[in-house]
């Protein structure tokens, strides 16, 4: 498969959250990953994983006390992690672009959407370039028109918008410089189901008449499987699974995706049983020392608490799961009994973690 | 405690309408002639998208709004008439749990304090009455062992902590119905299942009624046994749970159903 080279290119990234006072948290751990042109990629997991992180980082949107003090960012051949300033800004420009969480805080409450519009060209504007006001406002009319709405909005101020507007003017701001990249960090999170439904639809034909690169960070399973192309799973600051969704939707490999699959049924179906995950997820402040997953794992052995997997190629992706890659099963024969302290670790966890 | 709980009275809302009126004239009618019965011990769900008026219902019946027309009663309380010293006496036997859990709880006050505040002030409790009773109830909602929890502020919560937390508080003057307002909404997906489950267990426990409102069908499905649909203020479905999700008879409801991203759907 002669494939295109690959868009973006992230190796061993490493985050940290470094406050003056208080503990140091490792958000993302050697994270490495690729996308292809045009390529439309989930990042899933649970609250506090790292996927929010994550995106900011490929984004170059990391700030204080987020830093990151290893790993390559390579963007269409440059090297962005290690760019900065002015170089980093114009980079932005037909580069990569970032779409916020809830559009209600995104934007300025004092500003209309045709100011904010004007400020991302202007603030961008490359050398003699100059944006009067009816360029912008034409420009602004067209961006706005990419994502559904009328010309009117422009001259609305946030308040004046609805959730699932305000959701679309951060999509439209996002779009204004062109980006080859766009990673939309919980688009639809603060929306109820039928308007999430609306713009979900209005973020995948985008993508698909722009053409753009796109990854929908998100802890709801159901919406990036429905979107997207292929899926990451993020457990613990690392990726534990990356398959196409239809693949990993019949066959997750990780026993975490199958357990967060768990977690969905049909409303309309006879029986309904629901799963969640008992426990919470592993403390990023301490080293990982194992599979992350480890302590909430059903199937844990004895390797999985002490040799962090490595990710491998199972079925049409990969996953990082002694289990499953079948490395574990060798040391599992003799320590068999020693599954049972890492069961244990489940119950404990939980308490342990605020306790200190 | 429960044995002679006089929680065998339903909840009737009738013909219930709340209009609210803007400056010039302009009026909204949230609530638009809604009318159902919750018996004792039995769970309903209002379901409708952002503006359908799940949540006005709910602080009507919770005696935080006064309905324009219309009546609820709680066995002999006629809730839509309580002043002062009457929605005291109601709000011990209605309790609200609310849909954010980070915003429900006051950040500077131990999960002890929080719960106890009720018992002392609603039942009379002494304080050192309350505070034993504090760790039987984080028992109750999972928070266990419960000395690991009573003395924590809420940031030192995850979420599906706090919302249990926050469900030990609506326990705490031991009510006969609490009205959840979105309660698993903002939690994630593999926390609701616990949360759910919870509040199921409390139904059967407690003999509680539930009042649960929601968007998210799936969750209406795992606790209630009938549910209103509703649409700007009025209600276009209701019934039987399974009956209505598995056949409806109302566009909209159909719209909310496909609305679902289920993993399943999309295999479909």
């Amino acid at each position: 498969m002669a494939a295109a080279p690959p868009l973006l290119e992230a190796k061993d990234v490493n985050v940290v959250y470094e406050p003056a006072r208080g503990v140091r948290i490792w958000s993302v751990r050697d994270v490495s990953l690729s996308l292809a042109p045009g390529e439309f990629v989930g990042l899933v997991g649970e609250s506090g994983c790292g996927k929010s992180t994550l995106g900011f980082a490929l984004t170059r949107m990391l700030r204080a006390p987020a830093r990151m003090p290893s790993g390559e960012i390579v963007f269409d051949g440059q090297d962005i992690a290690s760019l900065d300033g002015e170089p980093l800004r114009r980079q932005r420009r037909g580069g990569f672009a970032l779409v916020l969480q809830s559009g209600m805080n995104a934007l300025n409450p004092v500003r209309t959407v045709g100011r904010h519009i004007g400020d991302i060209l202007k603030a961008h504007a490359t050398d003699g370039e100059k944006w009067s006001r009816s360029a912008i406002r034409e420009r602004g009319a067209e961006l706005l028109g990419k994502v559904r709405l009328e010309p009117d909005v422009l001259d609305r101020y946030p308040h004046e918008l609805s959730g699932g507007m305000r959701q679309r003017v951060s999509i439209a701001l996002a779009l204004a410089l062109e980006p080859r990249l766009v990673v939309f960090d919980e688009p639809t999170t603060a929306l109820d189901v039928i308007v999430q439904q609306a713009v979900m639809k209005t973020i995948k034909d985008l993508q698909r008449e722009e053409g753009f690169t796109a990854i929908l960070i998100s802890h709801d399973l159901g919406v990036v499987l429905e979107a997207t192309d292929r899926v990451m799973v993020m457990y613990g600051g690392e990726i534990v699974e990356d398959q196409p969704s239809s693949a990993l939707l019949t066959g997750p490999h990780h026993p975490y995706t199958e357990a967060l699959l768990g977690c969905y049924a049909d409303p309309r179906a006879d029986e309904i049983e629901l799963g969640g995950i008992p426990g919470t997820p592993p403390d990023l402040s301490l080293p990982a020392g194992g599979c992350p997953f480890t302590a909430r794992c059903p199937e844990a052995i004895e390797i999985c608490g002490t040799v962090d997997p490595e990710l491998t190629p199972l079925g049409r992706g990969v996953a990082a799961c002694h289990v499953r890659a079948g490395t574990g099963t060798a040391a599992s024969v003799p320590g068999t009994a020693a599954a049972v302290p890492h069961q244990a670790t489940a119950d404990t966890t939980e308490e342990n973690r605020h306790a200190r | 405690m429960h044995a002679d709980r006089t929680s065998s009275s339903p909840l009737v809302v009738e013909n219930l309408t709340k209009v609210y009126r803007g400056r010039r004239g302009a009026s909204v009618t949230a609530v638009d002639d809604v009318s159902f019965t919750l018996e004792p011990g039995g769970a309903t769900g209002l379901v409708g998208a952002s503006g359908s008026g799940k949540s006005t219902l709910a602080r009507l019946v919770t005696g935080a709004e006064r309905p324009t027309s219309g009546s609820i009663r709680f066995g002999d309380t006629a809730v839509t008439g309580l002043r002062a010293r009457g929605l005291r006496a109601y709000h011990r036997r209605v309790q609200m749990v609310f849909q954010d859990p980070y915003g429900a709880l006051n950040p500077l006050h131990t999960v002890a304090y929080t719960i106890s505040r009720p018992m002392q002030n609603l039942r009379g409790m002494s304080a050192r009455e309350a505070s034993r009773q504090v760790h039987d109830l984080l028992e109750t909602v999972g928070l266990m062992p419960s000395s690991q929890y009573a003395e924590k502020l809420p940031h030192q919560l995850s979420g599906g902590q706090r919302q249990r937390v926050v469900i030990a508080r609506a326990l705490a003057c031991d009510p006969d119905l609490i009205v959840a307002d979105e309660p698993v909404s903002m939690l994630d997906v593999s926390l609701r299942a616990g949360v759910l489950t919870l509040l199921k267990r409390l139904r059967g426990e407690r003999g509680l009624s539930l009042l649960y409102i929601t968007h998210d069908l799936l969750s209406a499905r795992v606790v209630t046994d009938d549910i209103l649909v509703l649409n700007q203020g009025r209600v276009v479905e209701s019934g039987n749970t399974r009956q209505v999700l598995q056949h409806p008879t109302d566009d909209y409801t159909r719209q909310l159903l496909d609305a679902v991203a289920t993993p399943t759907a999309a295999a479909a």
